[in-house]
């Protein structure tokens, strides 16, 4: 076990992947991210890595693409509109089922945005983002204990599915400063991949890294095959944090560091005497629809709290499916929703007003 | 009797979708034989484009990755910088390197990858039948050019081994062609060299190889070829456009 180290959000990242077993960074520079590329630049040439500077996000993604099917344990960051750009790759990535770990710290959209946190690429992340039907795992760190925790399984989950994993942050996460501990001192050794390009005097027959089925019964079972790995990770992935909820009238939703607001909210709440609870989701892809369902049969209302204009919220209405009514509060692109508004919508909808 | 003529082991035994006429054949029987020679075909890993060799990874014997439009050069710096003893090459047409891939190129030319590229240039989007491409020569009617390439309005063609030649980063840059077997054979030579270039850490090599494509053209074959020496050499000339070995010499 190691010692607590205080370290900025994105410096943080860094570091967790280089103990998973990271050695290939590739990336390029944008507002709120910075941080991670320069900590990568600095830290991995120590370990015997590298850190290419790539001349745009869309090289960046596609370094990973090569490094990826070449057997690495690779990552590439950015923020909003870098990861727009990062879409063609990956769903490349996804199609070609190579794993890797890419870092989004969100910031105001759309178009250049701002520069703030903000959740408005939930939707990107979640339903797709590139084209063709792929997903990823998205995981939504609320700390950056957590979002340590969370890059270390990133790169196991990744390797597990052969995927691509996202850490879903915002600028608030990767620019803040906590205290966190490296629980998993030891790289760990990677599993073999036998499938990687790494020339045919490494493995038996020859290693193909590709997306294209041009017959299309061909491409309908490669999809086929695409589906039945998501509907596994769907069924063994699911993670989110439940507070609260058992005796809750309204049952919030909220994820990141929203969900800190929120449960600050939550507990002034609670000490007027207001039933809240928080289901904050910890995978938004897988998202934990059953945690929903469950908690419909009890609670009166549902509300989801985020950094946008109402994104997560239409998942948490497919979950809950009609049965209550959904509630949405959200403040976009830097403008943070407060506790004092977050409880002032509580009340609101409790006492009918909403 | 002794077999003088086989096919390389690095080239497939398939028949290829290409056209009949295209010079893309040539080329794949050259790079194949440049990865025989050099005894690397075990180390080798390859990167197919987007454009009329995408299937290329059925062709090669090597272990291969086929990558997004134009970003070959991308991947390729990805592989090699996972695995510095593996010998990584792009094989890339002049819509993917020249146009969608421009940035691509010119920056893993700049770092000075220790790849080797191919680029086949025959001045046409063959694939998606028969579009301008950014090396189409001005006059020249293709579908999206319809009356012609015109300067005011289409803009000039790109010369990529001259425009790279201009930066630090290359160990080596020629540009060859196909249509006649003097050609090939200096295109042979050439291949090689820029394969033993990476064999031998020297540095970024880029082979850029005139071909044809008979069918976009709207040409046999051997008036295709003519067209190569008639209008494409003028333009495109051929030759050695930079060369760390040379330097200081006498070119």
């Amino acid at each position: 076990m190691g010692e607590k180290i205080l370290m900025k959000g994105n410096e943080a990242i860094g570091e967790a992947a280089i103990r998973a077993g990271c050695r290939h960074f590739f990336g390029y520079p944008i507002t709120p991210q910075n941080e991670l590329p320069e900590y990568m630049a600095r830290r991995l040439p120590e370990v015997g890595g590298v850190m290419v500077q790539a001349e745009s996000e869309i090289a960046a993604i596609n370094m990973v693409y090569g490094a990826a099917g070449a057997g690495a344990r690779v990552m590439t960051s950015s923020s909003s509109p870098g990861i727009s750009l990062k879409q063609e790759g990956l769903s490349y990535i996804a199609a070609a089922e190579l794993p890797c770990v890419i870092v989004n710290m969100v910031r105001g959209g759309p178009g250049l945005g701002g520069i703030q946190p903000a959740q408005s690429d939930y939707w990107q992340a979640t339903k797709g983002g590139g084209h063709g039907d792929y997903r990823m795992l998205v995981l939504a760190p609320a700390s950056l204990q957590e979002m340590v925790d969370l890059v270390r399984d990133a790169f196991a989950l990744a390797d597990k599915y052969r995927n691509p994993v996202m850490i879903l942050g915002d600028g608030m996460l990767g620019q803040m400063m906590e205290p966190v501990m490296f629980k998993d001192e030891e790289v760990r050794e990677l599993p073999a991949k036998e499938w990687a390009t790494t020339g045919t005097r490494n493995h038996p027959g020859r290693n193909v890294i590709n997306s294209l089925y041009l017959q299309p019964d061909r491409l309908e079972a490669h999809n086929e095959h695409l589906q039945r790995k998501y509907a596994q990770m769907a069924a063994n992935e699911v993670r989110y944090e439940s507070v609260n909820v058992e005796d809750a009238d309204l049952v919030v939703a909220a994820f990141g560091s929203t969900a800190r607001i929120v449960r600050s909210a939550m507990e002034a709440a609670r000490q007027e005497g207001l039933r809240v609870g928080l289901i904050r989701p910890i995978t938004l892809w897988p998202f934990p629809e059953e945690a929903f369902q469950q908690a419909a049969k009890t609670a009166k209302a549902f509300l989801s709290v985020e950094m946008s204009a109402g994104q997560m919220v239409e998942d948490v209405r497919l979950a809950v499916n009609g049965q209550k009514p959904v509630y949405f509060y959200g403040r976009t692109g830097g403008m943070i929703p407060t506790p004092e508004a977050v409880l002032e919508k509580f009340k609101k909808i409790l006492g009918g007003e909403a | 009797m002794a077999k003088v003529f086989a096919r390389p082991k690095a080239l497939a035994d398939v028949v290829t979708h290409y056209c009949p006429g295209c010079t893309h054949g040539i080329i794949h029987r050259l790079v194949a034989e440049a990865i025989d020679e050099l005894d690397i075909l075990d180390r080798t890993i390859g990167v197919a484009p987007v454009g009329c060799a995408v299937l290329a990874y059925d062709y090669f014997e090597c272990d291969m990755q086929e990558a997004a439009h134009g970003r070959a050069p991308a991947v390729c710096t990805g592989i090699k910088r996972v695995l510095p003893d593996a010998i990584v090459f792009s094989y890339q047409g002049d819509g993917d390197l020249a146009s969608i891939g421009a940035a691509e190129i010119v920056h893993a030319a700049a770092r000075g990858e220790n790849i080797t590229v191919i680029f086949v240039n025959n001045g046409i989007y063959g694939m998606t039948g028969g579009q301008m491409a950014p090396t189409t020569l001005i006059g020249h009617k293709t579908t999206t050019s319809p009356y012609g390439r015109d300067a005011a309005v289409q803009g000039y063609p790109l010369r990529i081994a001259e425009m790279l030649a201009t930066l630090e980063g290359p160990a080596y840059i020629e540009r060859v062609s196909v249509h006649t077997p003097q050609h090939v054979n200096r295109a042979k030579r050439a291949i090689k060299r820029a394969f033993a270039n990476q064999v031998e850490g020297k540095g970024f090599s880029i082979v850029e190889v005139l071909s044809t494509c008979p069918t976009n053209w709207g040409m046999t074959p051997v008036e295709a070829l003519q067209r190569v020496a008639d209008e494409m050499i003028p333009y495109y000339p051929l030759g050695v456009f930079k060369d760390i070995d040379a330097e200081g010499e006498d070119k």
